[in-house]
């Protein structure tokens, strides 16, 4: 390797590690941003969503935990979003982008449902 | 204590004849139903018969059938309420396997597995591989449809069926309908069928005698048990619509974990026990869900329904049996 190369490699390395502080770095920024607008939890216990209807405010996280030894979905009525199916202590996440009543139920057991509202 | 038994069995008809069947009386029911209930039907009329005359094929004649229905085998469920629901579906097949009289096939009402993964269904597979009936006759519980609206289900259970995995079939003199009740759930709702299938339904028994018993099977109640946790389908009494020209229809289901049973005319209604963990009776609970009880007393809960057609008369005696019996 010429010494002409070994600078060029250096120099490319530089770079490389600027581009993984830029991927990895600024999203965390954003993420510490998002965690301070207020995100929420919903509980699934006893076939229920508790609580049954939750206010957030606009780019709001809310993160759904099935505490039920019975797997569960959390699914918008409107098709805006839908989970897999989450077994036990398992989550699902939705950030909430603009705000509006977002009804949700769970697809096996629709007797199940709940509403988000972002304002 | 065969005489207990029966008197329990009358007493018990007795109740289910005088009121109309109301939710206590099938709790009253159910305290001692496990234990071995055989129920008769004639023309809608319910009889009462000792555990085990059923089975007695002297008098058998040419035409006459059993078979059996088992549900919500839940492989892949390993909670408290039962850790190891393949040991308890193998102690169905055994029991299965060491009935008197050969059932000619099995039924199994849905909720194979719990949570739609190949590997469950295949272990469920190998399971029923050891059953002495190989004909198995199968619709989906919601467990079965989880994430791909059903397509690994239809792949494995489902082939030349309409459909969600709708289909008929007709045995010696009956006519068997398996209905899907568990796609496409609308929000708030409880079990659905669906107009496509329905007017399936309509047509498939249409033109047929009004003498030919019919079976109906599908995973949830056809029957509003307790709408408050879902137990019953939004659309089942157009399904039920059909069936009312005939003169003996039997409808078996599952998702209750628990057997419950009614009459309407001359349309009997019957939910088995699961072969995998109890659900709480109705209202008794702050919702469905597995129910834990005493290892010793969890074969008492789970089990298999052996339904016996007798020929003469066109009757169906419908036996459950716990697997600890």
């Amino acid at each position: 390797m010429t010494g002409k190369n070994v600078w060029i490699a250096s120099l490319a390395a530089v770079v490389m590690i600027g581009i993984v502080v830029l991927l990895v770095g600024s999203p965390s920024v954003t993420a510490n941003d998002q965690s301070s607008a207020a995100n929420a939890e919903v509980k699934i216990d006893n076939f229920s969503f508790g609580p049954q209807t939750l206010t957030v405010p606009v780019g709001a996280t809310v993160t759904w935990t099935n505490r039920d030894d019975i797997p569960h979905t959390s699914v918008s009525t409107d098709g805006l979003f839908k989970s897999k199916v989450m077994d036990t202590d398992e989550k699902f996440s939705y950030t909430f982008a603009k705000a509006g009543t977002y009804s949700y139920y769970c697809s096996i057991h629709p007797k199940m449902t709940g509403q988000v509202v972002v304002k | 204590m065969p005489d207990k038994k029966q008197d329990l069995i009358d007493q018990t008809l007795q109740d289910l004849n005088n009121d109309g069947v109301d939710r206590r009386g099938f709790l009253k029911c159910m305290a001692w139903a496990g234990t071995g209930l055989v129920w008769t039907m004639s023309g809608g009329i319910p009889m009462s018969r000792a555990f085990g005359k059923t089975a007695d094929r002297s008098a058998a004649k040419s035409g006459d059938f059993s078979f059996v229905q088992i549900s919500d085998s839940h492989i892949g469920f390993n909670k408290p309420a039962n850790p190891d629901v393949t040991a308890t579906l193998q102690t169905a097949i055994n029991k299965i396997n060491g009935m008197s009289h050969k059932p000619d096939f099995i039924i199994h009402t849905g909720d194979l597995s719990q949570l739609s993964k190949p590997g469950e269904f295949d272990t469920l597979d190998q399971a029923l591989k050891g059953a002495s009936a190989q004909q198995i006759y199968f619709v989906p519980g919601e467990h079965d449809m989880l994430n791909d609206n059903g397509e690994q289900y239809l792949q494995r259970y489902g082939k030349g069926t309409k459909g969600t995995g709708w289909y008929s079939f007709d045995h010696k003199d009956v006519h068997f309908v398996g209905l899907v009740n568990v796609a496409n759930l609308k929000a708030g709702g409880m079990g659905s069928l669906g107009h496509e299938q329905l007017e399936w339904l309509e047509d498939d028994l249409k033109g047929r005698s009004a003498s030919t018993p019919i079976v109906l099977f599908a995973h949830i109640p056809l029957w509003t048990i307790y709408p408050e946790w879902g137990w019953g389908t939004d659309d089942s009494e157009q399904a039920l619509s059909y069936v009312k020209r005939f003169g003996s229809v039997t409808v078996l289901n599952g998702h209750i974990h628990q057997i419950m049973q009614k009459i309407e005319g001359k349309v009997s209604f019957h939910t088995a026990m699961s072969t995998a963990f109890p659900q709480p009776a109705p209202g008794t609970a702050p919702s469905a869900g597995p129910m834990k009880v005493p290892a010793d007393q969890l074969q008492q809960v789970l089990g298999i329904t052996d339904v016996n057609y007798v020929i003469s008369g066109r009757s169906l005696a419908i036996v459950d049996s716990p697997l600890g019996a």
